[in-house]
């Protein structure tokens, strides 16, 4: 009998064979498809076991750790001691409602689940002893003080103010209004519903510096301006002739303030005193594509890179039908009113203050970051933000000239209000219409810095629903926003 | 050294692992430093320290693994059954005393020469067939959870399909002993009691709606088959038989088809009837709600899973994610929080088990003890791969019991029995060998 029973028993030892292997697939193969799965409540439960790391602003905790115990488990639930200040950037994390902002997209480091491998033993070692994996901490580069003077500024306004240092692309300033407490998310969620604010719905949730479209008006014809020096056909003494309007497919589109037609005008005085005219004809000279081509190279058509979710970062440009367009040919667009900053052109703050910021930095767009570093519980710097070169949007030397151009809107054009004393401050302003009479959407980008020294910050301002123009609403929140970054406190 | 001494040494080894284990599940979950887990592995370790003496004085040339083997796998057991329930953890220590109490029974009863079972081969088949269908007697047979298993006595209720497959075994090792040269020469007469059988089988499977239980016992019944009359086409004909009738069953078995459906389709992109509330639901949130959150504990495990006490069972409000925990899914707990490394460790005692198992059988002089020794083990490792092969989708998920380790009496008692049984031809294989 014994040569049959040999073989049963191969055949019931590798039946027991089978079950590891299967366990093996399941454990690491199957792994990762199935915790991303909707219904696994287990990887949100475990989560809450992870004494997760914290998010620190430069000098302020924005994200910390309440542990409460439930059912004999510790779980750590978050709380946020700045509130609504920095909600924008850095979400929250909930049981009830998921998570959002820094929470959602850092989740892998604050949980600790992104690790390498020896610090991986490490963490093991710890489950083994019973203590709560403790995730890295996560410090973002918000000027805080800075953060506080724009949402302050915004006030009721539905808006947003983004600001970033141009040499670097390090984001000092994300403030998106009407804002929200994160506080609230978990239990108060109908506190944050009844938000109200100058537009409707107030949409708390958003973050308007990178997820509000608005059209961008005239900030657009920095864009305009750098697509006619690129192309060599232009100078910043090129002449126009404004008659007051633009004439396009026949129709007669008027500059913003219709009655005194400027006559001869330079491309620089055009952008100083924001003539249409004279961008709606180089728009037709140079065709659509040629200025969409320009406004990629500023990053347009990408999701500006930044550490918040994907989801929560819209990309600019040509949008139809609530989607994001290039066009095939020049004529599916009108490239006149284009190059002011009308038809179907929407932008994002970020993405305009990335605009300023490539003007204000000869022309080199830096990569946008929040995250400066992440460090481990042990305090081990685990990885650091570098800055790194996004695109060169135009050449040195034009962007010397556009900067120019832009200081000259400030000092003798239409954004005097953004006038800091003894700082350099180029900038623009844009007034866009929405098509409801008497209602716009209101623009100021700009970038300052001290005199014969590069721009330290670039920034942007939009606001919703305003009645009056671009440098009288938004152009005074810039000054003050710059204001409080260049000037930090003792230091006046 | 002696078998014995070998025993206990290997005894007082996973005494001290199932100490660190217990210990560690106790530290979790009393969230302090303290020595309350010792009572517990001293009531434990005296529990083994009895098993292991009345061994020495009943078997001293038994194989000295299989006891130690055993023991460890009943603390792995009762430390995650703990983990999961103290309360269920105070009961799974009566039982393996118990457990332990019919081990020693049976060393006690059969030291002279356990052969004498043989004599009672057709009392033990009968007996098996009847201890099959009693939970679907009315008035004692208790519907749990749509399968009939169990059997409400006073206050006493029991699973009589373990303590059946004891007998089954016993039976078919006498009776194949008896019959094989007559069944290897393919005398179709001989086959009545066999066809028999497989009609106990089928009419177990129709009464208990457990496929798990009527796969377990035929499958047993077709590897002695195999060993004693080296045919294998016997045994892809009793296969065929097995599939053609359940299938010819299948229509009317519900609790089988639901079965069946869950393990080819566990998870849909769209809702289909759900026969739990009779709406339309995702089959992850209805049928298969059990399979699938017992695939994403195990997944959560990983390599090296989240340490004893660490892994999630529960939401943040305390509902408990996976029903039958301790019982049908406690590999799923121990998936989670051992990880690869520790189940597969788990899986590699099991294997030793089998192994040790076989071994007794191929050194055992006669058919009888041969035939026992190789149904016992390859009771453990079928049973074994049907609950955890469930459990990890490999078949349908059926209800039996993870040996020594699911929360539960009678199977602790029965795999006692089983393991004592193997002892016995262990011991009279070493000394019928000098």
């Amino acid at each position: 009998m014994n040569p049959q029973l040999a073989r049963v028993a191969r055949v019931a030892m590798g039946l027991i064979v089978v079950l590891i292997a299967a366990t093996t697939y399941w454990q690491t193969l199957a792994r990762p498809g199935l915790a991303a799965r909707q219904d696994n409540e287990i990887q949100r439960v475990a989560e809450f076991e992870v004494k997760r790391g914290l998010i620190l602003g430069p000098s302020r905790v924005l994200a910390r750790n309440v542990p409460e115990k439930r059912s004999g488990k510790t779980y750590y639930l978050r709380r946020y001691p700045q509130g609504a200040l920095t909600a924008a950037v850095v979400g929250y994390s909930t049981i009830s409602r998921s998570r959002a902002g820094l929470e959602k997209s850092m989740n892998g480091d604050l949980t600790g689940t992104d690790r390498a491998l020896s610090d991986l033993v490490d963490q093991q070692l710890d489950e083994l002893s019973g203590k709560p994996i403790v995730g890295d901490t996560v410090v973002t580069t918000l000027d805080l003080r800075a953060q506080r003077v724009a949402l302050d500024a915004l006030g009721s306004n539905c808006g947003a103010v983004a600001a970033l240092d141009p040499r670097t692309g390090k984001l000092l300033v994300m403030a998106s209004s009407p804002t929200y407490n994160p506080n609230l998310v978990e239990n108060h969620f109908e506190k944050i519903d009844k938000v109200t604010a100058n537009c409707r719905p107030a949409a708390p949730l958003i973050n308007r510096a990178t997820q509000g479209l608005y059209a961008p008006g005239s900030t657009f014809k920095v864009v305009t301006t750098s697509a006619a020096l690129e192309s060599n056909r232009f100078t910043p003494d090129s002449t126009f002739y404004d008659p007051g309007y633009c004439t396009v497919y026949g129709k007669r589109v008027n500059n913003f303030d219709t009655s005194s037609p400027f006559g001869n005008v330079t491309l620089a005085q055009g952008l100083q005193h924001s003539v249409n005219s004279v961008f709606c004809n180089i728009g037709k000279a140079l065709g659509a594509k040629r200025i969409l081509d320009q406004a990629k190279k500023f990053g347009f058509y990408e999701r500006p890179p930044l550490e918040t979710p994907d989801g929560e970062r819209y990309p600019s440009g040509l949008y139809r039908n609530h989607e994001l367009w290039y066009p095939a040919r020049d004529q599916d667009v009108d490239a006149g009113r284009m190059a002011f900053g009308q038809e179907r052109m929407l932008v994002t703050p970020l993405q305009m203050a990335m605009v300023a910021a490539g003007i204000g930095n000869a022309g080199i767009v830096m990569r946008p970051w929040v995250v400066e570093k992440i460090v481990s519980p042990q305090g081990k710097t685990v990885s650091r933000t570098r800055p790194e070169r996004l695109d060169r949007a135009v050449g040195p030397v034009h962007a010397k000239q556009i900067e120019d151009m832009m200081v000259s809107v400030v000092q003798a054009g239409t954004g005097t209000a953004a006038q800091i004393s003894g700082f350099r401050i180029g900038g623009k302003t844009g007034t866009a219409e929405t098509g409801r009479p008497g209602v716009n959407t209101t623009w100021f980008i700009a970038f300052a810095g001290r005199e014969g020294q590069r721009p330290e910050v670039a920034i942007a301002v939009a606001l919703e629903n305003q009645t009056s123009t671009g440098g009288e609403t938004a152009a005074p929140i810039a000054r003050e926003v710059m204001e409080a970054i260049l000037r930090p406190p003792g230091n006046p | 050294m002696s078998a014995r001494n070998r025993e206990l040494v290997t005894l007082f080894l996973a005494g001290l692992v199932a100490s660190t284990a217990f210990a560690a599940a106790w530290v979790q979950s009393a969230n302090a430093i303290d020595y309350g887990w010792v009572p517990w592995a001293v009531l434990l370790g005296g529990i083994f320290v009895v098993a292991h003496v009345v061994t020495r004085l009943t078997v001293p040339h038994a194989d000295p693994t299989l006891l130690p083997l055993t023991g460890l796998l009943c603390a792995i057991g009762l430390t995650f059954v703990y983990r999961l329930d103290p309360e269920d953890g105070r009961k799974q220590l009566v039982w393996v005393a118990v457990g332990v109490a019919a081990y020693c029974l049976v060393l006690v009863w059969l030291r002279y020469d356990y052969r004498i079972l043989e004599r009672y081969k057709y009392l033990f088949g009968v007996s098996a067939i009847v201890l099959l269908i009693l939970p679907s007697a009315p008035g004692i047979g208790q519907r749990i959870n749509g399968v009939r298993l169990w059997v409400e006595v006073g206050p006493l209720q029991f699973q009589p399909g373990e303590i059946a497959k004891i007998f089954l075994v016993i039976f078919l090792a006498g009776y194949l002993r008896d019959k094989r040269e007559a069944l290897a020469r393919g005398r179709l007469k001989d086959f009545g009691p066999l066809l028999a059988i497989w009609g106990g089988a089928m009419l177990v499977l129709v009464q208990t709606s457990d496929l798990g239980s009527a796969l377990l016992n035929f499958g047993i019944f077709l590897a002695m088959l195999y060993i004693a009359t080296n045919r294998f086409s016997f045994v892809l004909a009793g296969l065929a038989l097995f599939a053609g009738g359940a299938a010819m069953l299948y229509n009317s078995l519900d609790r089988v088809q639901q079965r069946v459906t869950v393990w080819l389709e566990p998870w849909t992109d769209d809702k289909v009837y759900c026969a739990i509330n009779g709406a339309l639901e995702y089959r992850q949130n209805c049928d298969s709600y059990q399979l699938v959150k017992s695939l994403y504990s195990i997944a959560n495990g990983g390599y090296g899973g989240t340490g004893i006490g660490n892994g999630t069972f529960q939401t943040v409000d305390g509902t408990p994610l996976i029903p039958y925990l301790q019982t049908d899914f406690i590999y799923s707990a121990l998936a989670q929080e051992l990880g690869l490394i520790g189940v597969a460790a788990v899986l590699l005692l099991y294997l030793a088990l089998v192994a040790r198992g076989m071994r007794v059988a191929l050194t055992a002089q006669d058919g009888f003890s041969k035939l026992l020794a190789a149904g016992l083990s390859f009771g453990f490792a079928l049973q074994t791969f049907i609950i955890v092969g469930g459990v990890l989708r490999l078949v349908p998920l059926t209800g039996i019991t993870l040996p020594f380790v699911s929360y539960g009496g009678t199977s602790i008692v029965a795999n006692f029995a089983m393991v004592a049984l193997l002892l016995l031809v262990s011991n009279r294989a070493v000394v019928t060998a000098r």
